[in-house]
């Protein structure tokens, strides 16, 4: 694809496609970009289900956030609710992993945390966007604390093996050289006549002044060592107080060792409606939100340990057979007048459902995607004490991909939890193929060369691989817009008795404002039908 | 050049570049899995669901177990499994090319007590995708 950016854009549409095309190029872009497709939430506030359902039975499957809401609006609504959870907790992908938790995955090895009181890693989501209306309502409803997260941190580097010379260099830096010299060559292009035929004259100097306030250029409209560039890129020697104090400006990359060393891919996140700012995580870790709900639903009302196997349905309800894993695997049924179905497609395909083709198509159409986080325990604090680096991420092309510091705790003396990898595709796959040691290995190898201050200050660390997660099989259900054409809306349609819902029955996948979204608007549905006798 | 010989050139040339500039060599690159010979793709790939001694898992769902499993030949159900996915599993040819198919294919069938010694061609592969 690369080539394409290298022909010469002739009309101001090749030159949208040119960009286009460009931005599309980086493949943790696309990566990230394609769990969600930047769609803001269209939740409307609470749900009201009136009418008297007169005691009806409804029995959830999976205790994840889905699930839970499902859960507690029936319940409210005046339903008797049942929940099966495979897990021994509740939240599913909402979870947080602490200090003396042990982790079995698929496979049979055996993690255990041995991060500090007060230390975490959130190992599934991490991070609420503010326009997520479902989740921050819920939070709000449910008292659950949170504090803001931060994506962009100029402080924070940037890292390519293939560009200058392999070594990290500062966010600020890349951010404000591409500017720079986009800015410049725009300014040289528009100045020498070659958008005369796309602007006027007066949009042509407001187009140039805008240009010179964009790239930090001179009066020359170049982009040059000066205080104007060093102010966003950083100085040689910052300015001080008392004498001697006057600072240096620094000196900016070439255009070309800006364009081709391909870190402004890493800018483009920050743009996103995903990732916009502000963005804010629970404080003390995600599964507060897990734990909020189980105290509104009432823990007496999930059943844990049970592994689900198979579903069944006639004219007045569901019966759902499944093994209690805390008695022996004793298989055992239960009965309601109702189901709704949260278990992730990569489990229920291969599950005994009794449903109509239509849904039994849907639900094995739907690829779950890989996906590794590793969360490294750091016996102090060095990136701000020695960096500077204040939350936010850092960006590498190694498999690790990145390293997200914490966005709270600033300033403590004491440890700190590093996400020092966070990978999709390929390499989480070859990442989740390794042993917990090996994975903690490589990342450390990875990890150090961004911070050599990793391999001394380590203390202990787990990695989840999502394939691997007994409970779920995957990271999220990958739709195509084909596949969806295809399944979505007989994926979602109430089968008989049972209403599925999850990520993967909603256009906000592999985010939390997904599931819950598609839990309200199951259960509207399903009390709408219950309500129609 | 056309842009279709640059592709091809650049294709060619990634997994060379990629080995001198990765620290480990053994992990590919972000869009393509770059091993070529059926056991390292099988412990890059296969091995983080039907685990390294091809035995599956079993969880809330299950991994199927490679090792003895019936449907392995004759080979097109399984080539059409890699390449396309089934269920949860994702795909395969959108990351591997006919050759690395066919070659993880083969390290299947050869191992883990399985013995269908035909060796899966990359033409067979190419007729499921």
């Amino acid at each position: 694809m690369t080539e394409d950016a290298r022909t010469q854009p002739r009309t101001r549409r090749d030159l949208l496609a040119l960009i286009g095309t460009v931005a599309g190029s980086t493949a943790m872009y696309q990566a990230m970009t394609s769990l969600g497709h930047a769609q803001e939430s269209d939740y409307r506030g609470p749900i009201r289900l009136n009418g008297d359902p007169r005691g009806a039975t409804v029995l959830v499957l999976g205790a994840g956030l889905a699930g839970l809401t499902a859960a507690l609006e029936l319940k409210n609504a005046g339903y008797r609710v049942r929940i099966l959870e495979y897990d021994t907790r509740a939240g599913g992908r909402c979870w947080t992993i602490r200090g003396g938790d042990r982790i079995e995955e698929l496979g049979g090895a055996v993690q255990q945390c041995t991060f500090d009181q007060g230390q975490y890693f959130n190992p599934g989501p991490w991070r609420i966007p503010f326009h997520h209306h479902a989740v921050m309502d819920y939070c709000r409803r449910l008292g659950v604390q949170l504090e803001p997260w931060i994506q962009v941190n100029h402080a924070a580097l940037m890292h390519s093996t293939r560009a200058f010379g392999g070594r990290p260099v500062q966010y600020r830096q890349v951010q404000a050289d591409y500017h720079g010299a986009v800015s410049e060559l725009l300014a040289k292009a528009t100045r020498a006549g070659a958008l005369d035929a796309d602007l006027t004259r007066e949009d042509r100097e407001i187009l140039l002044e805008s240009l010179r306030g964009f790239g930090a250029l001179d009066s020359n409209f170049r982009y040059t060592r000066s205080a104007a560039a060093s102010v966003r890129r950083g100085w040689d020697r910052r300015p001080g107080g008392g004498v001697d104090a006057a600072p240096v400006p620094s000196t900016p990359v070439s255009a070309s060792d800006v364009l081709t060393s391909r870190l402004w891919g890493n800018l483009v996140f920050s743009a996103s409606l995903d990732f916009q700012t502000t963005m804010f995580e629970p404080v003390g870790g995600m599964d507060m939100i897990a734990r909020a709900f189980v105290r509104e639903v009432g823990e007496d009302l999930i059943t844990y340990g049970a592994r689900v196997t198979q579903i069944r349905q006639d004219a007045n309800g569901v019966e759902v057979a499944f093994e209690d894993r805390r008695a022996g695997g004793a298989v055992r049924t239960e009965r309601a007048a109702w189901c709704v179905n949260t278990i992730p497609l990569s489990i229920l395909a291969q599950m005994d459902v009794q449903c109509g083709a239509p849904m039994a198509n849907a639900i094995a159409a739907v690829p779950y995607a890989a996906s590794i986080k590793v969360g490294l325990q750091m016996k102090r604090r060095f990136w701000e004490t020695d960096h500077h680096i204040y939350g936010g991420i850092s960006y590498t092309d190694l498999p690790n991909r990145m390293i997200s510091y914490p966005s709270t705790g600033y300033l403590s003396p004491g440890k700190g939890v590093l996400l020092a990898a966070y990978a999709f595709g390929p390499f989480a796959f070859e990442y989740t193929a390794l042993s917990p040691e090996e994975r903690m290995r490589r990342t450390v190898e990875w990890a150090s060369v961004l911070h050599p201050e990793i391999r001394t200050e380590l203390d202990g660390g787990v990695s989840v691989g999502w394939h691997r997660v007994p409970g779920a099989l995957g990271c999220n259900g990958m739709w195509t817009d084909a596949t969806r054409r295809e399944h979505y809306a007989n994926l979602c349609a109430i089968d008989g008795r049972m209403v599925l819902a999850g990520e993967h029955c909603s256009y906000i996948p592999a985010w939390q404002e997904g599931s819950i979204l598609s839990a309200l608007d199951a259960v509207t549905r399903l009390h709408q039908r219950v309500m129609a006798g | 050049m056309t842009m279709r010989q640059l592709l091809l050139a650049a294709a060619a040339l990634a997994p060379l570049a990629a080995a001198a500039q990765t620290p480990d060599p053994s992990f590919g690159n972000a869009n393509r899995f770059l091993h070529r010979d059926g056991a390292a793709l099988y412990a890059a790939t296969c091995a983080g669901c039907h685990m390294p001694d091809g035995r599956g898992a079993v969880g809330a769902g299950a991994y199927p177990a490679l090792a003895g499993n019936p449907r392995l030949d004759p080979a097109g159900y399984l080539v059409t499994v890699i390449a396309r996915g089934r269920h949860g599993m994702p795909g395969f040819a959108g990351t591997m090319d006919d050759a690395q198919i066919a070659a993880v294919a083969t390290f299947v069938r050869t191992n883990f007590g399985n013995n269908h010694p035909d060796p899966v061609t990359p033409e067979e592969v190419r007729s499921v995708r």
